[in-house]
């Protein structure tokens, strides 16, 4: 070592020359390569980049130099100590995605495990038939009406325009509420919130109503005595039987798709006149495209418009009602209408929270 | 109905008649529903008529066999085996030859058959295709036909059978005149009625009758026909056509009667004149009258049974079912044949009193045209008189005054507007004229076109210009109108009440339940087995007074039931961790019964009148109620599974409230079938609303379900449409975090003390939280100790911890005040 004063000649310096220097960074770059993962590179570290290093030790000289030689010495030695920082940021920077992704490949798992911790649970496909129903006929403006399952014998005949002994009446095999004489029954269809919804609402009125209805069919595949039917009811200025047909289709298309549509036969109900089946046309059919009896419709009849106080020179309106259970096995290929009403989870749970 | 296209067409003017299929398009589109189109046949090969000419009676079988000598043709006999009985020699029978194929592919041949060679078969009608008798072979009736005869022409194979279902308004379509004249107007033909044939002028009385009941019976009109052959057969051409219409032969008279319901739609009946007493009654039956008719039963009559009587009193139910004591017999020859017009609606009772369906009142309570009667009489009589060689005598008696069918007028588009269509000029009177109406087209005062129709007599249906409407547009088809969607009206979307609603359907469903349906119906005696008291509310129920299943003859007040049963067909089938529930309406009797009030149709109730209506209704609220058994959480390889516990229940209940925007509150219960020490009341406010918690082990083990099955049942409709849903305010400034332990008797319910800490903490407690419940020998007997974190916040400043430990500290002396709760050592 020099003293501080000493006259200096950086050549016999030989810690500072340019081969030294060049030297020591070749070597840092040896050692950090050499290291194999961050722990090795820490390790080898210090002897580079630390102060006992030969780049920093180097640049303790610089003093004794003469002032000219100073600056010329100091770059030399900032570059070189550049150079082994940039090694190692660079070898650390490989080292640490090779270590992320070893980390990352050690803990992975077998996803297809399965996870079956919580039994799922799931919607009737009825109650989901329903409100998807509903949704259609809301977003055309109706509104949703309910009524309640045992019906006064007012209004599910009398105000309907079923005579007191009308064979119509029988038509509907009826749950009779006891005793015999109570004028009661379970309702044989949801057309009593027909009258229940003209006395209830101002004009016009826009409604559909899903609902449970009861007639004394034993249960087989395809007949159950409890059952669901969905009906709707406009009553305004000016309605036609083509607004009929134009929302009977509208519904079809929502329900069966766009190449959907719907027909009607003359039919007989005592609470529309003129009266209708609808059938509709479903593309899935089994077998082949073709027309599936649908529901029954019409334009309310007058005496039941009379009945509610709706006076019929003014008003006219329409009907419709089909059974959501046909509904749904048809469009879902439903062999045996049992399975619907036994409540076996395995049938139900298919369908999701959305079918 | 089913009728034989042959018969359909006979008063058609068709210049070629339509096939079947074509017809029975016709009649879909005009509204007469097809049940069915069936080909008779279809039969191939040699199929003649014979003569049995010597019958061997085999006595060596176990049942009757004949081996028959048969003329099949000129001076052909064939040897035939056969196992009916109804035949003697020298009747007249359809003979299969060898090489016939008769339906379903049933081929003849000849063969060994009982021992004998066998050269074809004698055919029973059925096997044939022609009706559906097979009570013994068809024996035709003498002369109609030589042995050799070409069978296939004689029986008519070559026809169709339609069956057809008119709705109940149609009455007139129950009869081939009907249905000929619907054709008529769907393909536009002519069409000659039969029902408007002329009669003879009577001269006097067939027999003394009179009406006393007029509301009864509108009109009774009755003709005789004396020296009747009793030994006369029904011709084969009647038999045929009774045959294909599904009706049985079963003597002239009789089958007279039948065919002429047939054709024109007037149901006959024929008394034995020589048995009848004096003149004829009719009137309602009176008390304690019996009557044995025509089946040999015994009825005891109503006081609303519409009768007829002689001197011995009543022979004959009206409309319905004759008499025994004056049946047509085998000897009878002096006949009185009656066809009147009965009230409808007492018919229609009478039926359903007496469980007696029949052709006849089928056509009564759907209104037969009253000024048919003499018609068919007049066709029946003359049937007699060919067929039997009658007497028809001069007199008839027709006694009452028939309604006819009032004129109704409206504007002449109002087909247009109710159709939206607009149709060609004179489309509307055309129309209405062709189904019968005497039609008539005005000007109004206000210059507006009306036409008037007068129904036919037949159309007593007619009765409002929308029944007029429904004729123009089904007659110029529904196809012709268009499809028009209404103008939107401006709808207000679910109600709050319907999206809450759904919204705890699906929760549920989320939450991992399964939703099932289970019928309403409910055997009273699993109250029995939930052990509830006598008086218990859910033993007040509804009953139905039909029920399909005897014993489920009541309307469920709870849906535990229902539940409860699919629970157990899902274990009988192997399921075993369930979890399934329910949202069902319930029936609730009222504690006062209102009577139903008896109201009109003919204009609105008044608003007392529509609350007294409404009021006689049962209680009817919506519930939800859930069953879980097995494992609530699954084991499997991430490690053990959780069994349901009451915990669920409750949980699940909780959630319905949360998903209905309420917060349910939780106090100790004991409410059968719940198990008392582990059934929680739900409430809203101090307002009950439902029970949740494990089922009693008594009604576990009545009813076979798993040990511990929990469950829990709420009044969705009980649950208040809270709409003050305030947003809360969120601070940004850090929390305090406080822990508590509070240790308090055992018989202190947590939700007592959570309350009262959440009530004294302050406005700074943001979350209150029980995260551990201790118990054991530190605490002493009958302690637990709950541990709460607390977490304080303000709103507007960073709390310090002094003020949270203050706002603790408060509400821990609030509780140790109020439930002796004390801090844990």
């Amino acid at each position: 070592m020099s003293g501080a004063n000493d006259p200096y000649d950086p050549k016999q310096v030989a810690a500072l020359s340019a081969e030294n220097l060049d030297a020591a960074v070749q070597k840092a770059r040896e050692a950090f390569a050499g290291a194999t993962d961050l722990e090795a590179l820490a390790a080898v570290k210090p002897g580079h980049l630390g102060d006992r290093s030969p780049v920093l030790l180097a640049r303790r000289e610089i003093g004794a130099l003469p002032p000219k030689a100073k600056a010329e010495a100091g770059k030399r030695v900032n570059e070189a100590q550049s150079a082994i920082r940039t090694a190692f940021d660079e070898r650390f920077a490989v080292l640490q995605v090779e270590r992320d992704e070893r980390v990352l490949r050690e803990e992975s798992v077998d996803v297809t495990l399965p996870w079956d911790r919580f039994p799922r649970g799931a919607r009737h496909p009825i109650t989901t038939l329903a409100e998807r129903i509903g949704d259609v006929f809301v977003a055309m403006g109706y509104e949703i009406a309910e009524g309640p399952e045992l019906e006064t014998e007012w209004f599910n005949f009398d105000a309907l325009n079923f005579g007191k002994d009308h064979p119509a009446r029988s038509m509907q095999d009826t749950f009779y509420i006891a005793p015999g004489d109570s004028q009661l029954v379970l309702r044989t269809h949801t057309s009593p919130v027909q009258a229940r919804t003209l006395l209830d609402r101002d004009l016009p009125v826009y409604v559909v109503c899903p609902g449970r209805t009861f007639r004394t069919d034993e249960l087989d595949a395809t007949h159950t005595p409890v059952f669901h039917q969905v009906e709707g009811l406009a009553v305004d200025k000016g309605l036609t039987m083509g607004h009929l047909k134009g929302t009977l289709d509208a519904f079809a298309r929502s329900m069966f798709g766009e190449d959907s549509k719907t027909r009607l036969r003359p039919s007989f109900f005592p609470f529309t006149e003129p009266s209708a089946e609808v059938d509709v046309w479903f593309p899935e059919k089994k077998g082949g495209a073709g027309w599936v009896e649908w529901g029954g419709c019409g334009m309310v009849n007058p005496n039941v418009l009379r009945a509610c106080g709706v006076d019929p020179d003014v008003y006219s309106g329409f009907a419709f009602g089909m059974g959501l259970e046909r509904t749904l096995q048809f469009r879902n290929g439903l062999p045996d209408m049992r399975d619907m009403v036994e409540g076996d989870v395995r049938f139900t749970q298919p369908f999701g929270t959305e079918a | 109905m089913r009728v034989p296209v042959s018969w359909l067409v006979e008063h058609l003017g068709f210049d070629e008649v339509p096939t079947p299929d074509e017809l029975a398009e016709a009649f879909t589109r005009i509204g007469i529903e097809v049940e069915e189109v069936s080909p008779l046949g279809p039969v191939t090969g040699p199929i003649v008529a014979g003569r049995v000419v010597e019958i061997e009676e085999l006595t060596e079988f176990k049942k009757p066999i004949r081996y028959c000598k048969v003329e099949v043709g000129p001076e052909q006999v064939n040897q035939i085996i056969c196992g009916a009985t109804n035949f003697v020699e020298g009747d007249s029978v359809v003979v299969a030859l060898p090489g016939a194929v008769l339906p379903g592919g049933f081929s003849i041949a000849e063969r060994k058959t009982y021992g004998r060679v066998s050269q074809g078969m004698l055919c029973a009608a059925d096997e044939l295709g022609i009706g559906d008798d097979h009570s013994g072979i068809l024996v035709l009736p003498t002369g109609t036909a030589q042995p050799g005869d070409d069978a296939m022409e004689l029986l008519g194979l070559n026809d169709t059978v339609i069956e057809l279902a008119p709705t109940p308004d149609r009455g007139y379509a129950f009869s081939v005149r009907g249905l000929a004249r619907e054709i008529a107007c769907a393909l536009e033909v002519p069409f000659g009625d039969p029902g408007l044939a002329e009669i003879p002028e009577p001269e006097g009385e067939a027999w003394p009758v009179h009406i006393e009941d007029r509301d009864g019976c509108s009109r009774f009109v009755a003709r005789r026909v004396t020296g009747v052959d009793p030994t006369a057969p029904t011709p084969w051409w009647m038999r045929r056509r009774l045959m294909l219409a599904g009706m049985r032969s079963i003597s002239l008279p009789v089958d007279v009667t039948n065919y002429v319901m047939l054709e024109l739609g007037q149901p006959l009946h024929a008394f034995d004149a020589s048995s009848l007493s004096g003149p004829l009654t009719v009137r309602r039956a009176l008390v304690g009258e019996k009557l044995t008719t025509l089946d040999d039963s015994v009825r005891a009559l109503d006081v609303d049974d519409i009768v007829i009587a002689d001197d011995s009193g009543v022979v004959s139910l009206a409309g319905v079912m004759g008499g025994a004591s004056t049946e047509v017999q085998d000897n009878s020859s002096d006949i009185l044949l009656e066809a009147a017009n009965w009230d409808p609606a007492s018919i229609a009772r009478t039926v359903r009193r007496h469980k007696l369906p029949s052709e006849a009142a089928k056509r009564f309570e759907r209104t037969v045209d009253p000024a048919l009667a003499p018609v068919a009489l007049e066709r029946a009589a003359k049937l007699l008189n060919h067929y039997a060689e009658g007497s028809i005598k001069p007199g008839r008696t027709d006694v009452g005054v028939p309604a006819l069918p009032e004129a109704v007028s409206m504007p002449i588009d109002l087909p247009d507007r109710i159709a939206g269509v607009r149709y060609a000029r004179g489309v509307t009177a055309r129309r209405l004229g062709q189904i019968g109406c005497q039609v008539s087209v005005t000007t109004s005062e206000e210059g507006q076109t009306i036409v008037t129709a007068v129904p036919p007599t037949w159309r007593a249906d007619l009765v409002q210009p929308a029944d007029l409407v429904e004729e123009v547009l089904r007659l110029e088809g529904y196809d012709t109108i268009p499809s028009v969607l209404p103008p939107a009206p401006a709808g207000r979307g679910l109600t709050e009440q319907q999206r809450r609603r759904r919204t705890v359907w699906r929760t549920l469903a989320e939450d991992g339940f399964v939703e099932v349906k289970p019928f309403p119906f409910i055997d009273p005696s699993v109250f029995d087995a939930f052990g509830l008291a006598a008086d218990d509310i859910r033993r007040n129920t509804v009953g139905v007074l039909n029920p399909l299943e005897a014993d489920k003859n009541v309307l469920a007040t709870t849906l535990l039931p229902g539940l409860l049963e699919t629970l157990q067909r899902n274990l009988a089938r192997g399921a075993k961790d369930v979890a399934l529930y329910n949202v069902a309406q319930v029936t609730l009797p009222r504690a006062q019964q209102v009577p139903v009030p008896s109201l009109g149709v003919d204009r609105r109730p008044t608003e007392a009148e529509l609350a007294s209506l409404l009021a006689s209704l049962p209680h009817q609220p919506l519930h939800v109620a859930g069953v879980l058994t097995g494992h609530r959480e699954r084991a499997g390889w991430w490690g053990k599974g959780r069994i349901a516990t009451w915990s669920d229940a409750v949980e699940a209940a909780r959630r319905v409230g949360a998903a209905y925007g309420v917060t349910l509150r939780v106090v100790a219960s004991d409410l059968l079938p719940w198990h008392p020490g582990r059934c929680a009341e739900l409430r809203v406010g101090d307002w009950p609303v439902g029970h949740a918690g494990e089922l009693h082990p008594k009604v576990v083990e009545a009813l076979g379900l798993p040990k511990r099955t929990v469950a829990f049942e709420l009044d969705l409709d009980a649950l208040p449409l809270d709409d003050h849903r305030p947003a809360p305010v969120v601070s940004a400034y850090p929390p305090v975090l406080l822990d508590v332990a509070l240790v308090v008797d055992d018989s202190v319910p947590v939700q007592s003390v959570s309350e009262v800490l959440g009530a004294s903490a302050g406005d700074l407690l943001e979350d209150l939280r029980l995260f551990d419940v201790y118990t054991g020998e530190q605490l002493g007997e009958g302690k637990k100790s709950l541990a709460y974190s607390l977490r304080f916040r303000a709103p507007d400043r960073t709390l310090t911890v002094e003020e949270a430990t203050t706002a603790r500290d408060a509400a821990v002396a609030a509780a140790g005040e109020r439930l002796g709760a004390a801090l844990r050592a």
